[in-house]
């Protein structure tokens, strides 16, 4: 999926001090009807940010005005669950570009980075460090780099530096996905199928 | 030659190339496809210009969505039936084969795999499914993907996926009476929580696991990845062998015999080494049952809900929020709760076995009143299975009726809905907040313990029953 090129941001973020924060409550699978991948953001966190009636529950922090920006912060175990793609579309689609914790299940994580959603593992003492400041202001800034693979909290000038292996790297910054490297090498594919 | 552990053998087996400082190019013997997670990849191949690279090794069916009544009529939620007739019109573009609702061997996905012999030792399955992992039950190193990996593998039969770790769980001992392969697992995923084995694919073995039915493999690796793990596996052995024999797509004649001489090498060499190890005792489990909003959060039927004591932070406020949710205090007696619904289904405990065990437990008992209980099997084939051995009517009689196969309730996708604020004691897989609806509280528990709980109406221990 053609998504944006991955350049330095920096930008104002979103807490949501939750731990285990499955794919379902990211987007209920009610919301997983569609044959195309549009509209997703409009449902993310559909169960935690709307009432039964679909007005928006107050306290939410995605409802709430005072926090903005391109980055959401979760607790630890983020992204658990069903391997429903869907999550990431929705979070992206949102306007996120960047998602923080101290650690992401697998699938999700995968699927992030195939649709240009950067996930960023912190120490849990960093990730308070981040929720502390956004706390204190919300207002506040912090910037990803991914090619120095650091992200730094303005205010404090603390930064981490984070880990992705070169090939993803690769594709972020140039926004290119999988399927063009593996159609590039269908003949090694099917030399493998020969000799197999 | 360097010791490797059976995933190993299975997984560098399949590596087409290596991508330096990045993922493995692994290839795909088997994949399954569904209609919720297949039909933006199909759009992304058509954009591209591509075809489906080997729709032989690409096997569909719809089971997300479809109600569980009436299946002969057309889907009346206009989006469900969009998504069904999709499938349906990828799959006759493509060539791809599909087993449609009303089909007699459509079902589950991770039902019907090994129903038609599709899953075999030694392979690498993928599916759209984070349930995937069921069939590693077989020795097959099987585990969900995302949408962009669906399209990937129908582009190309590969992934690009880093080689996960390695972890190896043994359950020693004989199991007690009234534990089953779903109590393994809820045990399991209490001790190392739901993160426990993110990064890892899991090896079951022990005498506990090889004592197992195949059925019962298939249930604890379906749940493996609960604990976080990409999947989880167990070494084929003659159970294995038995179970795949005479299917629609086992190999038949000389090559099943080559394929059989290959399978018997599909083991843990002696010195190999886990980056993780576990090991617990048959023993110390008993029949479980979840109380909170992730699967980790299960205790014995006959235990008090943990109090939180000493839990600080974000820690502490999960908790909390979780108990609120279910509406339990911290340190209750989860045993004889009321509770509203029953759901027996899914891929995690849909199988015929799994309807045995239920039927042969109310068995001239009869439904409580208070409980609604929606009984769904996970195939065509498990349905006819309950018909011919006479458990249409054992249920029946109790007060049960038998619906016709899909995910149901597990997922809450089609109309199968718990109401809010309800409980239900569910055989599925997920407890999360509103996975079973908006507002639903689910208990995870095996088809044993379901059984007793229908016919009690309040949370209750199966083994008062089994005398």
């Amino acid at each position: 999926m053609a998504y944006d090129k991955f350049i330095t941001l920096r930008s104002q973020a979103v807490p949501l001090p939750i731990e285990n924060v499955d794919t379902d409550q990211i987007i209920p699978a009610r919301f997983l009807k569609a044959v195309e991948r549009k509209g997703f953001g409009d449902n993310l966190f559909r169960d935690w940010r709307y009432d039964k009636n679909g007005q928006e529950k107050a306290g939410f922090p995605l409802n709430d005005k005072k926090y903005s920006g391109k980055i959401l912060v979760g607790g630890k175990n983020f992204g658990s669950g069903s391997s429903r793609e869907h999550a990431a579309w929705a979070i992206y689609d949102y306007g996120f570009r960047v998602v923080v914790s101290s650690f992401f299940a697998d699938i999700f994580k995968n699927n992030a980075l195939n649709n240009g959603l950067l996930p960023v593992v912190v120490t849990p003492m960093f990730l308070q460090d981040i929720f502390n400041e956004i706390e204190k202001d919300p207002q506040s800034e912090f910037e990803v780099n991914l090619e120095e693979q650091k992200f730094t909290i303005i205010a404090t000038g603390k930064s981490i530096d984070f880990e992705i292996n070169t090939y993803k790297k690769h594709c972020l910054a140039n926004g290119l996905d999988d399927i063009d490297y593996l159609v590039a090498i269908k003949e090694d594919i099917e030399e493998f199928e020969k000799a197999r | 030659m360097e010791s490797k552990t059976l995933f190993d053998k299975i997984w560098d087996a399949h590596v087409v190339k290596k991508v330096e400082d990045g993922p493995d190019v692994l290839y795909i013997d088997k994949h399954l496809i569904h209609e919720v997670t297949s039909p933006v990849a199909f759009l992304g191949l058509e954009k591209r210009g591509l075809k489906v690279f080997r729709p032989e090794n690409t096997i569909a069916t719809p089971d997300h969505n479809v109600p569980t009544i009436e299946q002969h009529l057309s889907i009346k939620d206009e989006l469900s039936r969009t998504q069904v007739e999709t499938l349906t019109s990828n799959c006759e573009k493509h060539g791809i084969r599909l087993y449609g609702l009303n089909h007699p061997w459509h079902g589950i996905v991770h039902v019907i795999g090994p129903e038609l012999g599709i899953t075999q030792p030694g392979m690498t399955m993928v599916c759209g499914d984070s349930h995937t992992s069921t069939h590693g039950a077989f020795g097959t190193v099987a585990f969900g993907i995302g949408t962009s990996e669906v399209e990937m593998v129908l582009a190309s039969q590969c992934i690009m996926q880093p080689k996960p770790k390695k972890m190896k769980i043994s359950v020693d001992g004989e199991l007690k009476k009234g534990v089953t392969a779903k109590d393994i697992a809820l045990y399991i995923i209490s001790q190392i929580s739901t993160s426990g084995g993110t990064g890892h694919f899991i090896e079951f073995a022990g005498s506990a696991i090889t004592s197992l039915s195949m059925e019962g493999r298939m249930t604890l690796c379906n749940m493996s990845i609960e604990c976080g793990a990409r999947g989880g596996l167990i070494a084929p052995d003659e159970t294995t062998f038995d179970y795949v024999k005479g299917r629609e797509y086992a190999p038949k004649g000389e090559e099943w015999d080559k394929a059989l001489a290959y399978w018997e090498t599909l083991k843990t060499d002696d010195d190999a080494v886990f980056d993780t190890e576990f090991s617990f005792d048959a023993a110390d489990i008993e029949p479980m049952i979840t109380y909170g909003t992730n699967p980790g959060m299960g205790i014995g039927v006959t235990q008090y809900i943990p109090t939180g004591s000493g839990l600080e932070g974000s820690d502490k406020l999960t908790f909390e929020n979780s108990l609120q949710y279910m509406g339990f205090k911290p340190g209750d007696k989860i045993g004889g709760h009321p509770i509203d619904y029953v759901f027996v289904g899914s891929c995690t405990n849909g199988r015929i076995e799994d309807l045995r065990a239920f039927a042969d437990f109310i068995k001239g008992k009869k439904k409580a009143g208070n409980v609604t209980a929606w009984i769904v099997p996970g195939s065509k084939q498990v349905e006819k299975a309950a018909r011919e051995e006479g458990l249409v009517e054992i249920l029946e009689a109790a007060g049960f009726e038998l619906r016709q196969p899909g995910c149901s309730a597990c997922l809450a996708m089609n109309d199968d809905k718990i109401p809010e604020g309800k409980y239900a004691v569910a055989t599925s897989n997920r407890n999360f907040e509103g996975r079973q609806g908006p507002g639903a509280r689910t208990l995870l528990a095996s088809p044993l313990t379901a059984a007793a709980c229908a016919i009690t109406g309040v949370i209750t221990d199966p083994r008062k029953f089994l005398g």
